[in-house]
């Protein structure tokens, strides 16, 4: 029982901090799919809601603003600058890149990310900001199936709350609002899109806003975690095997993709680890998305590719 | 004026295939190899300026060269065979450390079999080639992948070899020879009895290194595999239908791109650095040698040149000038700025230019081939 036990507790710390990948891959789908640049900013929006959150809220809390009050205003900052990021990235690099192919937009991306993240630092400090948003204590569950029970993190049970949030009003958003069927009528095809009527720029705008906020949630939960600092933009590169087993335009994929990396590593690491030298959840990932590629081109959950001459 | 073809007639198809179509060219390029083999030695030697110090050669020229090689190499997958691939500083690692075992010789305890594979330690020469040819090996392991992958796909897949590798080099103590800081010794760099020491030496050793391969590699990409290479760029499935095999065209893009990354990776390891650590080989170099590839021009030999230069050139810059007027920055905000002008000229040259500084080039050249007259 003892280790069926273990197995538990590795199985769901794998799956909660699965989750938190999701989020940040998340954020790169919305944006694949509704203007086919492959983001790699994502980590570095990260970066930069989470510092803009944090010393926000550090600076409201030191002028006297009581707690909640400061949460509230620190969110609203965090998103005005997410908002005001967007509208930049629109208006200076994507729009004008408009038509090329992917290779060169990723690198745009890459250029973005340079930018971010010089930007961030410069305007709110390159230390370690710790962010108190949610009780990282751990619980004890099971307790009368296992000796001592299977610990779960209090922080990993909210980021799978928010996630299952984000993900639903997403949902909500792309299916039920006029806004949404037209992202998805620009993902389809956005000159077929643009003809009948749809502002290109305005909806490729909402993309980078919606990522950007989806970006600020996972500031929340990931600083929480580690503390709002420089390390954060990695995520992006650990969001990338997320998305490639999931498929690059599937957000259930995302999800699903984040839980399947974030379990495989954590057992890799606890049982293949020890007789391989530790420390393969740095590149197991990248090769499960490989072998996952070998089988499905296009991802567990991708729109089939289909090609023509 | 002088850049004109008039009274250059051919009169056969190879002359219209040659390397230099106008005679210009080939003059232009015959004094740049001159300046650079001659007359940067001799500038060196003698201290005169620009090579008051060795800054230049060290910290400018033998990076450049070697950066250079490698965007070769990298653009042979990418430019010209339109595989991208984020896991060229891994191939430049195994070149690296291929070699090192080599040069200082390996050995294989198989227990089991009793036996043991010792191979003794080769020359420099010998060791940095047969590390190209460790690169390409693994290159090739990798490669298949790209026969079902593709695009951005791909890209993600290479990274599997990207950190792979930089586990493996890290965590492995074989590779290091059990060194206990995990950061190794190139050897002494004797080539057939010349010891390479002086920055003046390990430049021209370099600068050779660079214009054989780099001439190889313009005559490859000209030929038979190179239009395989190119025709499977434009559309796999298109050049698939006329009769170029994918795996092949694929697999030996792969072998020859990962070969001179290797080699590169095996230089810039012995030449450059002299002492290195797996960090050396890291995400951001395999980054870099893209964004050099597609500044420089996707498939074009001399653009991996040009777009190396800018790359490295920039960031130099960027710390020099602060520096040069007497701004009173803090370094790291002087970090930082220079994150914020490289990543803005990065973007503002792919809007500008998306097919890099090979188009530029050639758009002057055009222009300057009708001179005075605008069309």
């Amino acid at each position: 029982m003892i280790a069926l036990g273990q197995f538990l507790e590795v199985l769901i710390g794998g799956l909660m901090s699965g989750v938190l990948y999701s989020l940040v891959a998340l954020g790169f789908v919305l944006i694949f799919k509704a203007s086919g640049v492959f983001n790699f900013a994502q980590g570095a929006m990260v970066l930069l809601a989470g510092l803009a959150l944090v010393r926000a809220l550090d600076l409201l809390v030191a002028h006297g603003v009581p707690f909640w009050a400061a949460i509230v205003l620190g969110i609203g900052f965090g998103a005005a600058i997410m908002a005001a990021t967007a509208w930049l990235i629109e208006r200076f690099v994507i729009g004008p890149l408009v038509n090329q192919d992917g290779l060169t937009l990723f690198m745009s991306t890459i250029g973005v990310t340079f930018v971010l993240e010089g930007a961030a630092e410069m305007i709110f400090g390159s230390d370690v900001y710790p962010l108190r948003l949610f009780p990282t204590d751990a619980w004890f569950v099971f307790e009368d199936l296992f000796p001592g029970g299977i610990l779960v993190n209090k922080l990993d049970v909210w980021g799978a709350l928010i996630a299952g949030i984000l993900v639903a009003g997403l949902a909500i958003f792309f299916q039920r609002t006029k806004t949404g069927r037209a992202l998805r009528a620009v993902a389809d095809d956005h000159l077929a899109a643009h003809s009948v009527g749809i502002p290109i720029s305005w909806i490729w705008f909402v993309v980078w806003l919606v990522a950007g906020l989806v970006a600020l949630v996972a500031a929340t939960v990931w600083g929480t975690k580690l503390g709002v600092q420089f390390s954060i933009t990695f995520l992006a590169l650990k969001a990338l095997p997320v998305l490639i087993i999931g498929g690059l335009t599937s957000i259930p994929g995302a999800i699903v993709g984040g839980l399947v990396v974030g379990a495989g590593e954590k057992i890799a690491e606890v049982y293949l680890g020890p007789s391989i030298g530790g420390g393969i959840e740095y590149w197991f990932p990248y090769v499960l998305a490989l072998a996952v590629l070998l089988v499905r081109p296009q991802g567990l959950f991708g729109e089939r590719i289909i090609e023509r001459i | 004026m002088l850049y004109r073809e008039t009274g250059q007639f051919k009169s056969n198809y190879a002359e219209d295939m040659a390397i230099f179509p106008i005679r210009q060219d080939g003059i232009a390029l015959g004094v740049l190899l001159a300046v650079a083999f001659i007359g940067v030695p001799l500038l060196a030697t003698l201290h005169v300026w620009p090579f008051g110090t060795d800054y230049l050669l060290w910290a400018i020229l033998l990076p450049f060269l070697i950066l250079a090689l490698a965007a070769i190499g990298t653009n042979i997958l990418v430019g010209y065979c339109g595989q991208i691939s984020l896991g060229s500083g891994a191939f430049m690692a195994i070149g690296a450390y291929s070699a090192y075992k080599l040069a200082t010789g390996v050995h294989i305890p198989l227990a089991w079999l009793g036996i043991a594979i010792t191979i003794p330690p080769l020359p420099v020469l010998a060791s940095i080639l047969l590390g190209g040819l460790a690169a390409a090996g693994f290159g090739i392991a990798f490669g298949i992948p790209s026969l079902r992958i593709k695009g951005l796909y791909l890209a993600v897949a290479t990274l599997a070899a990207q950190f792979f590798f930089d586990w493996v080099f890290l965590r492995v103590p074989w590779f290091t020879n059990y060194a206990p800081s995990g950061s190794v010794n190139a050897p002494e760099l004797n080539f057939f009895g010349v010891i390479v020491q002086t920055p003046i030496q390990r430049y021209l050793l370099c600068l050779t290194f660079v214009t054989v391969i780099a001439i190889m590699a313009k005559n490859l990409v000209r030929g038979n595999l190179g239009r395989q290479w190119m025709a499977i760029r434009d559309m796999d499935i298109a050049a698939e239908l006329i009769g170029i095999r994918p795996l092949y065209a694929k697999l030996t893009a792969f072998a020859v791109s990962s070969f001179i990354v290797g080699v590169a990776g095996a230089l810039w390891a012995f030449v450059y650095l002299g002492s290195w650590e797996p960090l050396a080989f890291s995400i951001d170099r395999s980054l870099d040698l893209l964004f050099m590839v597609i500044i420089g021009g996707l498939g074009s030999i001399m653009g991996s040149f040009v777009g190396a230069a800018f790359v490295l050139i920039v960031p130099v810059m960027l710390n020099l000038i602060p520096a040069e007027l007497g701004v009173p920055l803090s370094t790291q905000t002087i970090t930082h700025l220079q994150f914020i002008i490289f990543g803005s000229l990065i973007c503002y040259l792919l809007i500008k230019e998306p097919r890099g500084f090979a188009r530029l080039i050639s758009i002057g050249k055009e222009k300057l081939r009708l001179w005075p007259f605008p069309y």
